[in-house]
């Protein structure tokens, strides 16, 4: 039920953000969703690709400080309210989200949103009680074209 | 690991080189000393800047009834061996050389430093002593990744690994991937070069898929730049090996002046060759023992380019307790700081090094750092990057500032200052492969 998340060390400064993109873009892999946080001085690059391995891989290769980490997709209603009651859920279960952010598709009515959890697995147990659905990866990469 | 190999070490390997001198007994230590003062003082009166010195204060021989005495006579500075050259410092004819070096030039314009015959036998000798010391026998085969050239570094511990009897693989400072091919095909166990550069070897080797605990070496003499006892932790975690610090300057002889023997309680200073002063850099008056001051060295036997109490700018502590492995020298500390990198910020006497002992209390820290130092308006600003390692980094953001302040406090607790860290990327600070340049000083820019 988990995805793999690769997150990148990149220094905030211009064209930073370029070099890795074009690294993972010449070793031919499409880049499903990201999120970028940053600080004045460094920032933290977060991506989903379908070949992750593969793309740790040439990243590790380049030189890039990059690590695995697990994430859950979860799918809310695309609609006023509908983030806020997935979020009920997780705060009544006493879960800590890390961060989030949105995936870059929608499936019908609904949109998709990556956690990052403390304990993904207890996080993924709560939101199935609580009849949430939780995207796995297989569910994902078949929504997405390439 | 590092500590076992270093106790292993320590079993094995006790040898004095030359023990008349090494263990003579303080008295008669200080009677050859002054002997050869007198007899210093005599010879230098070939250099006009000493000549010129004696003659205004009516200083001889005669001036110097015990070693206290040294203190009648002249400092001598880089400033002074400048303004002297090429030769002015030449106490013997042209005819009398038989090798020019040259010092680094880390701190301006180079200077040029002589040396006859005898003067490369001596060094030789004394090079050999600390070799001895940390474990060098005739049957080992030392890699030298010393640069050679003007630089004393690599000449010097040549001819100090050719007088023990040992191998010598004269592979000099740079290409890092040459280095490790030649350990892996010719296994020596002795690696001599920068303690930074020994890191380089460590970082070149895990990027070839090498552990570099896998590396033939099994000891190192390192020298030519002030280090850390973290910095020695790393390098011996890292490379599975013992290793030993060893003090020189050029302008004096270049490696040999002192260096470490298996206990590692200080650098045993060669008194013979040698008269050592540890003074205030500000009173020029001589500290308690054991107190941090500026190393002053007189070369008692040096025939080419002698110097009377020559400023080092290198900060230290002396001892002169006798040491358990026999040799009876009076020890230094590893040098802290040097008076010309000593940084001002904000009214704080901040020492590279300690910055560097602050990185290395934050595990995982990488020893790859340069400290910039700015003044954007009227105040100093310290920014000190730090690259970034993968066991560092966190896809968390709170972890990584507080990774950030993590290690601003320790330098405030080190060095007293506040500083800003700065993250940055693997391998974007300049790898140097003698000594490392760790202060980019931005403030006198442009005045």
């Amino acid at each position: 039920m988990k995805l793999q998340q690769l997150s990148l060390f990149l220094e905030n400064r211009p064209g930073r953000l370029g070099a890795p993109l074009e690294t993972i873009a010449k070793a031919g892999i499409n880049i499903l969703t990201l999120s970028l946080a940053d600080t004045a001085q460094f920032g933290i690059l977060r991506l989903i690709v379908r070949e992750w391995d593969k793309a740790k891989q040439v990243l590790d290769d380049a030189g890039w400080v990059v690590n695995l980490t697990e994430v859950v997709a979860v799918d809310v209603l695309d609609r006023p309210g509908g983030l806020a009651e997935a979020l009920a859920v997780l705060e009544g279960a006493g879960l800590n989200i890390e961060y989030m952010y949105a995936f870059s598709v929608r499936r019908g009515d609904k949109a998709i949103l990556i956690f990052r959890f403390e304990d993904p697995d207890r996080a993924i147990q709560v939101l199935l009680e609580k009849g949430l659905h939780v995207v796995d990866g297989d569910e994902l990469l078949s929504v997405v074209s390439c | 690991m590092a500590a076992q190999t270093h106790e292993a070490h320590r079993h094995t390997e006790h040898r004095i080189w030359d023990p008349d001198a090494e263990t003579l007994p303080r008295d008669g230590i200080e009677a050859l000393q002054l002997e050869r003062l007198r007899e210093l003082v005599t010879r230098v009166a070939r250099v006009p800047f000493y000549r010129d010195h004696f003659a205004h204060r009516e200083i001889g021989p005669h001036s110097i009834r015990s070693l206290a005495d040294v203190r009648r006579l002249p400092l001598t500075t880089k400033d002074d061996l400048r303004r002297q050259h090429p030769f002015g410092f030449l106490a013997v004819p042209r005819k009398a050389l038989a090798r020019i070096h040259g010092s680094s030039g880390t701190t301006g314009r180079p200077t040029f430093v002589a040396y006859t015959a005898r003067d490369l036998e001596t060094w030789s000798n004394l090079c050999a002593r600390f070799l001895v010391a940390g474990g060098l026998r005739p049957e080992h085969t030392a890699q030298v990744a010393f640069g050679y050239g003007l630089f004393t570094g690599g000449f010097g511990l040549h001819y100090g690994i050719e007088r023990v009897g040992a191998a010598i693989i004269p592979a000099a400072a740079g290409n890092t991937r040459r280095q490790i091919e030649i350990m892996r095909d010719l296994d020596p166990e002795v690696l001599i070069c920068t303690p930074s550069y020994a890191l380089t070897i460590a970082d070149s080797a895990r990027e070839l898929g090498i552990d570099p605990r896998s590396l033939p070496i099994r000891y190192g003499h390192f020298g030519g730049e002030p280090w850390t006892e973290d910095m020695r932790r790393e390098i011996e975690d890292q490379l599975d090996i013992a290793a030993f610090n060893n003090y020189g300057l050029s302008e004096v002889i270049g490696p040999g002046v002192s260096g470490e023997c298996p206990e590692r309680t200080g650098m045993h200073i060669q008194e013979d060759h040698f008269l050592i002063e540890c003074l205030d850099p500000e009173t020029l008056e001589p500290v308690p023992e054991g107190e941090p001051g500026e190393l002053v060295i007189t070369t008692l036997t040096r025939e080419a380019m002698p110097l009377i109490r020559y400023r080092t700018r290198d900060i230290a502590r002396l001892y002169r307790e006798p040491c358990d492995c026999g040799r009876r020298t009076t020890r230094m500390s590893r040098v802290t700081g040097r008076t010309d990198d000593m940084l001002i910020i904000r009214g704080v006497n901040v020492f590279p090094s300690q910055i560097e002992e602050a990185l290395l209390r934050v595990e995982g820290t990488t020893p790859h750092y340069l400290i910039e130092v700015s003044r954007p308006g009227t105040l100093d600003e310290v920014h000190v990057k730090v690259e970034i390692r993968p066991e560092l980094f966190s896809d968390r953001m709170d972890r990584m500032q507080a990774l950030c302040e993590r290690i601003s406090r320790e330098i405030h607790t080190v060095a007293g200052i506040r500083a800003h860290v700065d993250l940055v990327e693997p391998r974007s600070i300049e790898r140097f492969v003698g000594k490392a340049k760790r202060v980019l000083d931005r403030r006198n820019l442009g005045e």
